[in-house]
């Protein structure tokens, strides 16, 4: 029951986890990033088409990586290069992938709801549970010991003192943006190729928003974020375990008050009821040389 | 003139965006927007569908426009829209005996004061944690529907039903329909949309707590020098935005269902954000853009009977495009503006919140 309840933990936290890894690029870079629900999404979608047309669930990653960056771009070209509103932008690429995911999947498959089941074998047995946690120890690395990590924390903190160092911050935006997009590619994959057998109708139910909010608890920073990420994954684990479950009485367990835990947590975090969590200073502010 | 023509551009780029999307799926776009317009204006039932469909966004769209107005992002219009409903659902289930007139005032009045106290508290966060309002409101929403869900399946649950709904409501709750539309459910809470519009409308343009709300949002600083407390006025923004996206639950429950059915909104709350932007967070505006987009709504349901390839979800689509076109201030610079107006818009942001104050904290 113990081991039951880890392994399956560990498991729903593994989109979680990629998806809060991308959306702290762009945050750290200071480009809010509400659609991180919409590049999973995509993502779901695009790995599983990808894995039902190539037969190998990497390739098949590839595909959903490629469609978060995809979305990605789109975004970056609305609030980067033309500046629109970050919050309302992110708004619309979330409706856009809701709206478009199930009417590709119709063209496609000529269903609107569901694509078809993907095999057992071709699907990932545990390799993306293994590649998330590589991921966070490189991102702690690559934020702490590089350049580009240190140029990514300026364009977010002081994007003016990155400028004087003559670096362009609206780049490193960029770029931040769509490897944001990436990492939520491959959560969205994990949802489709890993934890399920197929993409549904919006399927992520939220998970962007989630792990938004596992990046605030985990004060943007790589390594407490992926630990909030394996809170709220066990928040899942317990909730699904618990479904039906009668203890006393005859009514089954309300699984609801462990469901909104996790956003109830994050906004007393925020609130700075239970700890304190700060944001990059420049976020969600439009840089513009001097 | 900008004001005007702005909007009915983006409107025109987005469903002719759409439309392309359509073309590429294989559709003859004309035909598809025959099917449109046929499908939200080709009967009485239909325009009765449409105006059913609009009501709960103008309602939604006010409340985003009001917060807007005072330089606040309301995300959170799906979870207030979620507790009003539920309210007065329950007051319905838990009294059903009460009568006609009063019966529909009182759950109308507490599905009032539900979205108003949902709203206040990432108000209140705001004015006096600190912590920012787009991210409590999105994290409000989830909480908003775990609480319905456990309300709706636990404490009211309709025992003669498999679907997560709760009990209905007594008969003299109900609203009767208008009996134009060909029975399509058009009750009076559209009459009371229009009148929230209007008391909007005056309540920004013409009191002082409407100049005040606009005050800070237009500039915090020059509020607090004028003797403006901000943090009272968000709050009490927020309350407002909170209290007009509950009243959604009258015409969906009252008018409608007769109960609350878990998952009833086809994402008002987040429409109501794409209205409050097209209709330039002016009341006239929202009830225009409202229309717009709950004969989008409507039309855009007729598409999987009527086409191939075209499902009624590429209605978010038309919406994510209309909203990305009005929201890209910057193409508006690019078409030959210049810079110098640039600046001036992109301070603005969209609709007075954006720009440089954009910060979670």
């Amino acid at each position: 029951m113990t081991r039951q309840l880890l392994e399956s933990t560990l498991r729903v936290s593994t989109p979680l986890i990629f998806a809060a890894l991308g959306g702290m690029f762009s945050e750290r870079a200071g480009v809010i990033n509400i659609a991180l629900e919409g590049m999973m999404l995509v993502g779901a979608f695009g790995a599983a088409v990808g894995t039902l047309t190539t037969h190998s669930p990497w390739l098949g990653s590839a595909w959903g990586i490629g469609a978060g960056i995809l979305l990605a771009a789109v975004y970056g070209i609305c609030v980067i290069r033309l500046r629109a509103n970050q919050i309302v932008a992110g708004t619309a690429i979330n409706m856009l992938a809701l709206g478009l995911t199930p009417f590709l999947c119709k063209i496609k498959y000529d269903v609107t709801g569901q694509t078809p089941a993907i095999p057992l074998d071709e699907r990932f047995q545990s390799a993306p549970l293994y590649l998330s946690w590589v991921m966070v120890v490189f991102c702690w690395l690559w934020l702490k010991h590089t350049r580009q990590g240190l140029w990514l924390s300026f364009a977010g903190e002081h994007p003016e003192a990155l400028d004087a160092a003559g670096i362009r911050v609206n780049r490193v935006r960029w770029a931040a943006v769509l490897v944001s997009g990436a990492l939520a590619g491959m959560g969205g994959a994990s949802l489709s190729v890993y934890l399920s057998s197929s993409f549904a109708r919006n399927m992520t139910a939220g998970r962007g928003f989630m792990a938004l909010a596992a990046l605030i608890f985990g004060k943007w920073k790589p390594v407490p974020t992926a630990i909030a990420c394996l809170l709220f994954g066990f928040a899942e684990a317990v909730q699904m375990r618990l479904q039906g479950v009668v203890i006393w009485g005859k009514d089954p367990i309300p699984v609801q008050f462990i469901q909104i835990l996790p956003y109830l947590v994050t906004i007393l975090v925020l609130a700075g009821f239970v700890g304190r969590s700060r944001a990059p200073k420049a976020l969600g502010t439009v840089f513009r040389r001097g | 003139m900008k004001r005007i023509i702005q909007p009915v551009l983006a409107v025109a780029v987005g469903l002719i965006a759409g439309l392309a999307v359509t073309w590429g799926a294989g559709e003859n776009p004309w035909h598809v927007f025959r099917i449109l317009v046929k499908g939200a204006f080709g009967s009485g039932y239909d325009v009765g569908m449409t105006l059913f469909y609009a009501t709960p966004l103008i309602f939604t769209g006010l409340s985003v426009a009001v917060a807007f107005q005072a330089g606040l992002f309301n995300i959170g219009a799906e979870g207030q829209l979620t507790l009003g409903a539920l309210a007065a659902a329950a007051v319905g289930a838990v009294w059903p005996g009460l009568g006609s007139p009063l019966a529909p005032v009182l759950a109308g009045a507490v599905a009032l004061a539900a979205g108003t106290a949902w709203g206040a508290i990432p108000g209140w966060l705001r004015a006096r944690r600190g912590s920012h309002e787009v991210i409590n409101t999105i994290m409000l929403n989830f909480v908003a529907a775990g609480l319905a869900s456990y309300v709706a399946l636990y404490m009211i649950k309709n025992p003669d039903s498999q679907n997560p709904e709760t009990r209905p409501i007594g008969a003299g709750y109900g609203l009767a329909h208008f009996g134009l539309f060909g029975g399509a459910p058009v009750s009076a809470a559209l009459p009371l949309a229009l009148l929230a519009a209007l008391l909007v409308w005056i309540l920004m343009g013409r009191t002082a707590l409407g100049f005040e709300i606009r005050a800070v949002g237009q500039s915090e600083a020059a509020a607090r020098a004028a003797g403006i407390d901000p943090g009272r006025i968000r709050i009490i923004a927020m309350a407002l935005a909170g209290g007009l996206a509950g009243l959604v639950g009258i015409g969906e429950v009252l008018g409608n269902s007769g109960r609350f059915i878990l998952g009833f909104s086809p994402e008002y709350g987040f429409m109501g954000i794409a209205v409050a932007l097209l209709g330039r967070n002016q009341p006239a505006g929202v009830v225009a853009a409202a229309l717009l987009f709950g004969a989008l709504h409507k039309g855009t349901a007729e598409l999987d009977l009527e086409t191939e390839h075209v499902t009624r979800e590429v209605s978010l689509v038309f919406q994510a495009l209309i909203i990305l076109c009005v929201s890209a201030d910057g193409v508006w610079c690019w078409m030959g503006r210049g810079e110098r107006w640039s600046v001036g818009a992109s301070e603005r942001g969209a609709g007075g919140a954006g720009g440089r104050e954009m910060r979670w904290k």
